[in-house]
């Protein structure tokens, strides 16, 4: 292999530059790992040391080593097991109606029809658009008093991000819009990749509609749409900026806003890092329990 | 010989082009964008055209000032030579070296005495009575009210008014004034409301608010001195200015759960509300006929007192300080100098910035400049100003998670909200050591 990376062809021009393959790959490579090693390795491993002292980038004060002092006073937060449950139920919510209304776009497209191509490219409009103008847009169709959604529904003056119940929900549907698209689009890339002849064999076994689904099409497409499973729920967990905009509700101070304020306007630089490592882990385990699920799913 | 020639010709063009960067001074002011930085930016125009030395006022949106200014001061950025900082921002920026001490500065020029008492107070001292400051009072501010005159002076509205709560229709003087007319004017079937206040609870917009109604009815956040909040912050009197905010929210526009102070000019200009509060600093756009069709008819008013007739309003406003970061500490100290000279700050006044030189608020002639500078003027006397610990941030969020859906979704009652508030604030206060 050695051999092979350092051999060069003897009228090349690396030859003539004197470049070895390895020398070539390591041009390509060093500065990529070096980009990742200064911008996400070190930050990471850096904020993991600030998450055990009590260091505030407010002020000039050296951080003092505190141990789990950190963690031991988010895990005994109130607020903060509450932004956990607000986070969860928002995941729910949100993905679920994505994998709804996505796979079931990507149903309804997976069959001839005319101006497919313009339709399916107007639908992945949505998760083309930044989340900050679309926050901004849907706190106007929510508007009380000329939002366009209570008009069309007939609900008078309803204040859906007043309420503290509706909020997140109002939140949510924001999410579902933009990002049903996505798993549209992945699930269109598995629809179409299930062979004919397995619905062709259903239709001459005499099998309905819903038993070829569940039995033909739904296995076939679950690892692809597992993926985008995986790929949305670590995305939700993360949601940010149509939340911030949208509304103001406790009910609705996702984890990532909640680590915001700790970090950037409360300054507790050393709280937030512990903080953000826990939600690091439960992403990770989360996702963990999603692959072993997309495993299970691909071996059958 | 040509070649000699050649390089002092050389030299001298060296010289010429490196001779402005020696000695051109530059100075660099951080505040929020909004029309009183517009201002100083005209004032220190005048500043430059005096000694030659440039000033420009930077900005950045309010929503991204606290993180923007705190990241530089985290860098130990010279980006700043000074920054018009938030009075809650004292504690935080003196205790963390990032301002310098003024304290000398102000005692030579006397400050505590030119500029208002209150602002002295809130906005450059730190901690409370300490005789040290960090900060030069710069943009005097508090909330104020804006009302509708002509919907106040339609005879139809004075005589119904009267008719159903005995007294007449004018600006209110008190809260339960203020309740009333808002209740009077709040008509939904007409698209017409009572009021216009704050729920924002992102950043200060709805604590600020409820501090009107809290310091008002006579009720305090806590003692300063010994940081004892339980008793305080729950009190009686507490509980009463929660509840009739929460009284006042019933009064407001639909939709009016995050609103700040750009929503609640537009609750005037677009016909929405009889009453707005709002800071006092964006009172300019609504005498201005271009950004308000209502300008004729937009009256002001200060904060009404509370039942036993205490009257305080919520602190705005800003001090100016050098950040110790600064290469230009020594021509900073000479632009305050300049800053703080009578003729400057009537100049600031006359510009539209709200100065809190006592002499200039006090003058005849700027309290009658502006329909609003006489509410100003009676306002900047008694106000009252939130914590400025370093951990005001902490306090603010507790307080925001508190407070919020009590008065935007009606959960609870005023009085777990405060008692609840009372001890998150006891335990944040624990946390840093300031009670045992």
């Amino acid at each position: 292999m050695a051999d092979v990376m350092t051999r060069l062809e003897p009228n090349s021009r690396a030859a003539a530059r004197g470049l070895s393959d390895l020398s070539i790959r390591n041009l390509f490579i060093i500065p990529t790992i070096t980009f990742l090693i200064v911008f996400n390795v070190f930050p990471l491993i850096y904020s993991l040391y600030t998450g055990f002292t009590d260091y505030r980038a407010s002020t000039t004060a050296p951080a003092n080593w505190v141990g789990l002092a950190n963690f031991r006073e988010l895990l005994s937060d109130p607020f903060i097991w509450r932004n956990f449950t607000i986070t969860a139920k928002y995941v729910v919510i949100s993905v679920t109606g994505q994998v709804i209304v996505g796979f079931g776009l990507a149903m309804l497209l997976n069959r001839p029809m005319a101006l497919k191509g313009l339709i399916t490219t107007l639908l992945m409009l949505p998760m083309m658009l930044s989340p900050a103008v679309v926050g901004l847009f849907w706190k106007l169709l929510y508007d009380p008093s000329f939002g366009i959604i209570n008009y069309f529904l007939g609900l008078g003056k309803f204040e859906w991000l007043a309420d503290p119940q509706m909020a997140l929900w109002a939140v949510a549907m924001v999410d579902i819009w933009m990002w049903s698209p996505f798993v549209m689009l992945l699930s269109l890339a598995g629809l179409s990749a299930v062979p004919k002849h397995l619905y062709e064999a259903a239709e001459i076994d005499r099998a309905g509609p819903f038993y070829t689904f569940f039995r033909i099409t739904l296995p076939l497409v679950a690892p692809i749409l597992m993926i985008a499973i995986i790929f949305r729920t670590m995305e939700a967990f993360k949601t940010f900026d149509h939340a911030y905009i949208l509304s103001s509700q406790p009910t609705t101070e996702l984890i990532a806003i909640r680590l915001y304020k700790m970090a950037f306007l409360e300054w507790q630089t050393g709280l937030s890092s512990a903080f953000a490592y826990i939600v690091l882990i439960v992403v990770v385990a989360i996702t963990n329990i999603y692959v072993k699920y997309l495993n299970k799913a691909k071996a059958r | 010989m040509h070649r000699q020639v050649c390089r002092l010709m050389a030299g001298a063009a060296v010289i010429a082009l490196s001779a402005p960067a020696a000695y051109s001074q530059e100075l660099t002011i951080f505040w929020a964008e909004w029309d009183p930085a517009n201002y100083l930016q005209e004032l220190v125009n005048e500043y430059e055209a005096e000694t030659g030395v440039t000033v420009t006022v930077e900005t950045t949106p309010w929503q991204d000032f606290q993180t923007k200014a705190f990241t530089e001061f985290n860098a130990r950025g010279s980006a700043y030579d000074m920054i018009v900082g938030d009075s809650q921002w004292l504690g935080a920026a003196s205790e963390g070296g990032h301002y310098v001490d003024l304290t000398e500065f102000f005692q030579k020029h006397n400050l505590g005495e030119v500029m208002a008492p209150a602002t002295v107070k809130y906005y450059a001292e730190y901690p409370g009575n300490s005789g040290k400051y960090w900060a030069i009072p710069a943009e005097g501010d508090a909330v104020g009210w804006a009302y509708r005159k002509d919907w106040f002076e339609d005879p139809a509205e004075m005589e119904a008014f009267k008719a159903k709560y005995g007294y007449d229709l004018a600006p209110p003087t008190t809260w339960a004034q203020l309740l009333d007319i808002a209740e009077f004017f709040h008509r939904p079937d007409q698209n017409r409301y009572g009021v216009a206040i704050y729920t924002d609870n992102s950043y200060d917009g709805l604590v600020m608010g409820v501090e009107n109604a809290l310091f008002s009815y006579g009720a305090e956040l806590g003692d300063p001195s010994t940081y004892q909040v339980d008793g305080i912050l729950n009190s009686d009197k507490a509980v009463a200015a929660l509840d009739a905010y929460r009284k006042l929210y019933g009064f407001t526009p639909p939709g009016w759960s995050k609103t700040f102070f750009v929503e609640n000019n537009q609750a005037i200009t677009e016909n929405l509300a009889a009453m707005s509060m709002n800071y006092f600093a964006f009172f300019p756009a609504l005498v201005n006929p271009a950004t308000n069709p209502n300008a004729a008819n937009t009256g002001f008013f200060a904060n009404p007192a509370g039942p036993d007739g205490d009257q305080f309003a919520a602190l705005g406003g800003q001090g100016i300080s050098i950040v110790s970061y600064s290469e230009n500490q020594e021509e900073a100290f000479k632009f305050l100098e300049w800053f703080i000279r009578d003729d400057v700050q009537k100049r600031w006044a006359e510009l539209g910035g709200y100065t809190a030189h006592a002499k200039t608020l006090e003058s005849e002639e700027f309290r009658k400049a502006t329909p609003y500078n006489e509410a100003f003027f009676q306002t900047m006397f008694k106000v009252k100003d939130f914590w400025a610990v370093p951990e005001y941030a902490e306090l603010l969020t507790a307080a925001n998670q508190r407070i919020y859906p009590f008065v935007v979704g009606g959960e609870g009652t005023a009085k777990e909200v405060l008692d609840a508030l009372a001890n998150d604030w006891t335990e944040t206060f624990k946390k840093y050591g300031r009670i045992k």
